[in-house]
């Protein structure tokens, strides 16, 4: 039994140690939650002494690795309709969700690499999961493709032409399974892939492309990643702090 | 051709919980042992960039990958079996610490009935309670028996939590205090007394204040940071194999890690195992390392697959009623709760931690009465503060759209204004729901996948109609604006989330004919295979596994040191 053993020297890292190896603390003072707000942004270059970097005037990551510009303006405008601008804020295309659909789609998720891929594939009951073939950035192709084809037949005009409340009947349809099949994959398949990659383009964290300016976790008073909530979770009140990502932990 | 290695006394297979408990006692003892892992090696430092909802929860950082292999899964015995390849209801880990690493650390305690259930269950509403397509049986030991190896886990780990007295008598106290109790957590205390009930803080392995354990490990307090289930924790706060008993291990210099290592056969004469066959991963190069015990310590899938694809043990037959590999797979019942809106009130439910909560007693076990009821043990009623991150939680009242203006408009005005009151109720066996080896699928290594032949029972849903009442009752007293309560479980879907806590298929007992292995977790057609973790479970209880299946593996580790001093079948 354990306590029986001999005790080996005495190891393992304490959260003290590993806070001061990672340089989160201050004089011994653990910072959590205060970090952000003491070393966040430019005073953290400066406590580091490192020569500043040349200054960007624009997002690098603002730009496409796999669609083309008309997928990208198309995608933009539906990620809009499952998430509108509105009186709490942006809507997903300020918020660039099309941008980080399209670094997923590029990336090995949209090979879907870690899926499991191989045949048989038979149509499955609904308690099976999806059981297609087609991978994830060609099905999202595929789909753009078939909204603009709906739109064309219900509309006469591209989806990205349509007024709002026609673009929310065509994914409604979409959504509905009211579609032809999409290359064998019924529509609803497509339209959730739409639907998660656009909650996942507002809420995920910048260093991903979307989430613009943390903007996406502002809105719903969402702090995005610190260290500690010790405090807050045990008040009352609600505690409103200001979102930090992933970035801010860089060079600890 | 495989490259034939020097015979080792001990080759462990999966280094997780049960992998890392049984390395770190025999190695302590001086025993030399191999520890064959399929993933990576992992540390507390890995983590810093851990608080990534994307990577690590929606995109599996830390769990199999399923291209390589995956289980297929179908709800009764006329369908066909079809692969799960993305993940849905269940992540199984992967490297290092395995499930150890990703959990939310609630660690439970089982019921002495949950020990003794077919005895206690026909002594107090006479046989055939369920009928005989149930086959609940005792799992051949005593809550009184387990209770040292119980205590033993508790302090490695340094579980924080509180006495209840209406559950097994405790010889200690828990290590540590239990965690803190948040706005949402007093609101379902206050009103859980009102109705009579005796709520208490969930046992949580994420550390309630600073601990050294008695290995020598030191571990500081959980700092809340809501990112427990999927993730590493950045402060080494929440008790993980490789925080604690894997570092033990590694320091008496006895323990031989392997990591891409993926054991494929337990080689075999039908009575005795000669050691294992794996391939390394990351080179593909295949190698045989012989040995006098080997340990199955991997997820209960694969301990299932192993036994299965090496031809240990005799697979279990549902039409004949026979055999005992694959029997009594089961799950757990999560599907009763009441979701609670709040109009003028926000919490601060960005916090949490996973093992977070307040429950219940009143509903578990046999602890109300079941004359009239048909179903037997019953589900812990619960508030949980997890932390509640934005991909994961757009929850909104029922009747609103899934996407769109009101989507967007209801989801932002509730996220942080809603909690629901939950449960997660026992499942016990049925003679239909098993594990076997699939006619069609392979992995990556031509091995057949496992099949999985499940859906929840009568007995499963019957229980959730029970229990969500309860759940509405006390969302009620709560006093919501909106509650939404559930009532139905729904057929068992593979991909829709609830919870990795699956159970059996080589479960223990005291009947060669109805148990794979005895209370050491030895093999009975094997003497020197011990098969540990939550696949010995003759049917599941209402709470997490983890404790048990810690307990089951030190009780394990001692047996596997009697065996190597005297042979032969430890019963």
């Amino acid at each position: 039994m354990a306590e029986d053993a001999k005790s080996p020297a005495k190891k393992g890292s304490t959260r003290r140690e590993f806070l001061r190896n990672s340089g989160l603390t201050v004089g011994g003072v653990v910072l959590g939650g205060a970090l952000g707000s003491l070393l966040g942004g430019k005073e953290q270059v400066a406590t580091h002494d490192v020569a500043p970097a040349p200054q960007l005037t624009v997002n690098p990551a603002e730009a496409l690795q796999f669609f083309t510009p008309d997928q990208y303006r198309l995608t933009q405008a539906a990620a809009e309709r499952i998430y509108p601008k509105d009186d709490h804020g942006p809507g997903a295309m300020e918020l660039n969700a099309a941008i980080y659909i399209d670094h997923q789609l590029a990336s090995p998720w949209g090979i879907n690499s870690k899926e499991y891929m191989a045949a048989p594939f038979f149509e499955a009951e609904e308690t099976q999961g999806s059981q297609i073939r087609i991978l994830r950035k060609d099905l999202f192709l595929l789909g753009l493709k078939a909204l603009d084809a709906y739109s064309q037949k219900q509309y006469d005009n591209p989806f990205i032409d349509l007024e709002p409340e026609q673009q929310d009947q065509v994914l409604t349809d979409f959504s509905d399974g009211k579609v032809p099949n999409i290359s064998g994959v019924k529509s609803p398949l497509f339209f959730s892939l739409l639907r998660t990659l656009t909650i996942e383009g507002v809420y995920a964290d910048p260093l991903y492309g979307g989430n613009k300016n943390m903007e996406g976790w502002a809105m719903r008073k969402y702090p995005g990643s610190r260290m500690a909530y010790v405090k807050e979770i045990q008040q009352d009140e609600f505690v409103e702090l200001p979102p930090q990502g992933l970035n801010s932990h860089m060079g600890h | 051709m495989a490259t034939k290695l020097p015979k080792v006394p001990v080759v462990v297979v999966g280094m997780g919980w049960a992998g890392g408990i049984v390395s770190a006692e025999l190695t302590k003892a001086g025993i030399p042992v191999v520890g064959l892992e399929r993933g990576k090696d992992r540390k507390t430092s890995d983590y810093l960039m851990a608080h990534d909802e994307l990577r690590y929860q929606h995109r599996e950082e830390l769990m199999q990958d399923l291209s390589k292999e995956t289980i297929t899964h179908r709800n009764n015995e006329k369908m066909r079996a079809l692969p799960m390849r993305d993940y849905g209801t269940f992540i199984v880990g992967d490297g290092v610490g395995g499930a150890g690493s990703h959990w939310n650390g609630q660690t439970y305690r089982f019921l002495p009935y949950d020990f003794e259930i077919k005895s206690m269950t026909d002594e107090k509403y006479g046989p055939g309670k369920l009928g005989a397509d149930y086959p609940i049986q005792d799992w051949g030991l005593t809550y009184d028996e387990m209770e040292p190896y119980y205590d033993t886990f508790e302090k490695m780990a340094g579980i924080s939590g509180e006495t209840v007295e209406s559950y097994g008598k405790r010889s200690n106290p828990y290590p540590t205090g239990p965690m803190l109790k948040t706005p949402i957590m007093k609101m379902f205390e206050e009103a859980t007394k009102n109705l009579s009930y005796t709520p208490y803080v969930l046992p949580s392995a994420n550390l309630s204040e600073a601990y050294e354990n008695p290995d020598g490990i030191s571990r500081g307090a959980c700092q809340y940071c809501a990112f427990c289930e999927n993730f590493g924790c950045e402060y080494g706060a929440k008790a993980d194999p490789a925080v604690t008993v894997i570092p033990v291990a590694k320091d008496t210099g006895q323990l031989d890690l392997r990591t891409h290592s993926n054991v494929t056969e337990i080689l075999n004469d039908g009575t005795k195992a000669t050691g294992v066959l794996y391939i390394d991963m990351i080179t593909g190069e295949e190698f045989e390392q012989p040995a006098e015990v080997v340990v199955v310590t991997s997820y209960v899938f694969n301990n299932v697959r192993l036994l299965l694809n090496s031809g240990l043990g005799k697979p279990y037959d549902s039409k004949s009623n026979t055999g005992v590999i694959g029997k009594n797979y089961a799950y757990q019942v999560s599907s009763a709760s009441s979701m609670m809106f709040f109009e003028d009130q926000e919490f601060n439910l960005y916090g949490g931690a996973g093992a977070l909560g307040i429950e219940i007693p009143e509903y578990v076990g046999d602890n109300f009465d079941h004359s009239d009821l048909k179903f037997i043990h019953g589900a812990g009623i619960r508030v949980t503060q997890y932390g509640n991150r934005p991909i994961a939680n757009n929850v909104v009242p029922k009747g609103t759209p899934a996407w769109g203006a009101e989507f967007k408009s209801q989801s932002i005005k509730y996220s942080n204004s809603f909690f629901p009151v939950k449960s997660q109720g026992a499942s016990m066996p049925y003679r239909y729901n098993y594990l076997d080896l699939d006619p069609t699928y392979k992995d990556a290594y031509g091995k057949p996948l496992l099949r999985m032949t499940f859906d929840y029972t009568e007995h499963d849903r019957e229980l959730v109609k029970y229990i969500s009442q309860k759940t509405h009752e006390i969302a009620e007293e709560i006093g919501a604006d909106i509650i939404d309560t559930n009532d139905t479980q729904n057929d068992f879907n593979v991909n829709k989330d609830t919870n990795t806590h699956n159970t059996g298929g080589v479960i223990m007992g005291t009947d060669p004919e109805t148990s794979a292995v005895n209370t050491y977790l030895q093999m009975w057609d094997a003497d020197n295979v011990f098969v540990v973790g939550a696949s010995a479970f003759p049917h599941n209880s209402s709470f997490n596994p983890t404790g048990t299946l810690g307990a089951l593996s030190y009780r394990a580790a001692e047996g596997i040191q009697r065996y190597l001093d005297e042979g032969g079948s430890l019963v």
